[in-house]
């Protein structure tokens, strides 16, 4: 565990985590959505400061956890017809399809290359207009207005050998996927800072009302995760269930109005398989009619057949906050993240790979 | 991948419109090219967050430091470090 002074504002880590001793009376199951949130909680230790009536329970929101194993095939594919430059965010390389990674294609010749933002993937098409550059976009609400800014820019450009594999998932369909689950545990949300700093807060005032539920829109930090804990708490203590913003200083209530607006410009709302999971209705985000042409499932035609997840990983009972990583049979053992059975244990934000790199007993069993 | 990292624009590189506008951020030192699109009042010497090449709000310059210097020891920063980014010679 670390030291309560090698946090940024200790005196108010500590007071916080006093005063949820003092409040809590229940036991709470509280998710966060977010993978970085996931990260911090794990990393920083804040789990084992908690009061033990509170039990964290980890969401699904890590892209590279819930694209499913079909999307994976997908862009494998892609990767390995000639002439073609498939572009990914890093993380995504080591992710198993059905047969291979993106790594494993790239190692067997095919041109796969890591950038860091889909519009150096439209720089890149401009410099080898010959080839087909395709971007694997994938992420949440926070990625989607860099997603569709790349087509914007492409089109702007005339470029005509660009397009995106898009992947985009939402977060409030989950949630409420989340909570009509019969099995569901959940008495409280943290929602993800980056997340409604795009959205804003509109599409979480449904949802806590007609699941009755407290959701708090949370950053990242250790201070942040404790207060967003603490007003959850409070919250449920006192029988309420309202949206509250924890994370001002990055979030508005109307969001970002310019990013807003290129997400409606360029995607629409589809269906969309979650790794884990399943389909969840409207939960994804698809290039729309007008920019059709930068759709790279259209543009090649792409047909692969559906591909059923490794039945051995129990990454969805996770990510609806059923079990913990540790309840996985094959959690380090069989799967560890040099060779990942399934997505969580791939990212550093997936909840698996927390668990296995920062968690105490593991690192003992080291 | 999923979190927005703050930096602080030190020029303009590129207007072709109003709202098509790049700049260069620095990250404790570290300079990319972001795009400025979604934050059309940002100006040289803001901080903004900057998610995946673009920004997508600005923030204030004590909290940008105490973020950047948090994400930092978590390791969130290495993500600019792309090793295929393609170089950009603006
Ligand atoms: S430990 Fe591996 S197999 Fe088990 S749930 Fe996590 S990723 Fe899946």
């Amino acid at each position: 565990m670390k030291f309560l002074s090698e946090y940024r504002d200790p005196e108010l880590v500590k007071e916080y985590i006093q005063e949820l001793h003092r409040i809590t009376t229940k036991n709470w199951t509280l998710m966060e959505i977010c993978g970085g949130q996931t990260h911090s909680l794990v990393k920083n230790g804040i789990l084992d400061m908690l009061p033990e009536k509170i039990t964290m329970v980890h969401g699904p929101g890590c892209p590279v956890c819930v694209t499913s194993v079909s999307v994976i095939d997908e862009a494998v594919w892609l990767a390995e017809q000639p002439n073609h430059i498939l572009c990914s965010f890093g993380d995504m390389l080591r992710v198993p399809g059905s047969n291979k990674s993106l790594l494993e294609a790239k190692a067997a010749g095919a041109d796969v290359r890591i950038l860091y933002s889909p519009l150096e993937a439209v720089e890149l098409a401009k410099q080898n207009p010959t080839k087909e550059v395709i971007f694997f976009a994938v992420g949440f609400e926070t990625t989607a207005p860099a997603n569709a800014l790349s087509v914007v820019h492409a089109a702007q450009q005339s470029i005509l050998n660009y397009s995106i594999l898009a992947s985009h998932v939402l977060v409030p369909p989950a949630m409420e996927a989340i909570l009509s689950d019969e099995a569901n545990v959940i008495d409280a949300f943290l929602a993800a800072g980056h997340v409604c700093t795009i959205m804003g807060l509109e599409e979480y005032y449904p949802v806590a009302a007609k699941y009755k539920i407290p959701i708090v829109v949370t950053g990242f930090e250790p201070v942040d995760l404790l207060q967003g804990i603490l007003m959850a708490v409070n919250q449920l203590e006192k029988e309420e269930y309202k949206v509250e913003n924890q994370y001002s200083r990055a979030v508005l209530r109307e969001g970002n109005k310019m990013a807003k607006d290129t997400i409606q410009k360029v995607f629409s709302i589809s269906d969309r398989v979650w790794r884990g999971i399943g389909s969840i209705p409207q939960s994804g985000f698809e290039v729309n009619e007008r920019y059709k042409l930068y759709n790279a499932r259209l543009k090649f035609h792409i047909d692969i057949p559906f591909a059923e997840e490794n039945k051995e990983c129990i990454s969805g009972d996770i990510m609806k906050g059923l079990k913990k990583p540790k309840q996985c049979p094959n959690f380090g053992s069989k799967c560890k993240p040099e060779h990942p059975l399934g997505a969580p244990m791939v990212s550093s934000e997936g909840a698996c790979a927390a668990y296995y790199h920062y968690s105490s007993d593991t690192i003992a069993q080291q | 991948m999923c979190l927005a990292i703050p930096g602080k624009i030190i020029a303009i590189t590129e207007q072709l419109d109003e709202t098509f506008r790049k700049g260069k951020v620095s990250f404790g030192g570290i300079l990319k090219e972001v795009s400025l699109y979604m934050v059309p009042e940002a100006k040289v010497g803001d901080y903004v967050l900057v998610h995946v090449g673009v920004a997508i709000n600005i923030v204030d310059e004590e909290e940008a430091k105490l973020t950047f210097s948090y994400l930092k020891s978590m390791g969130e920063v290495e993500e600019l470090d792309t090793p295929d980014s393609i170089k950009n010679n603006s």
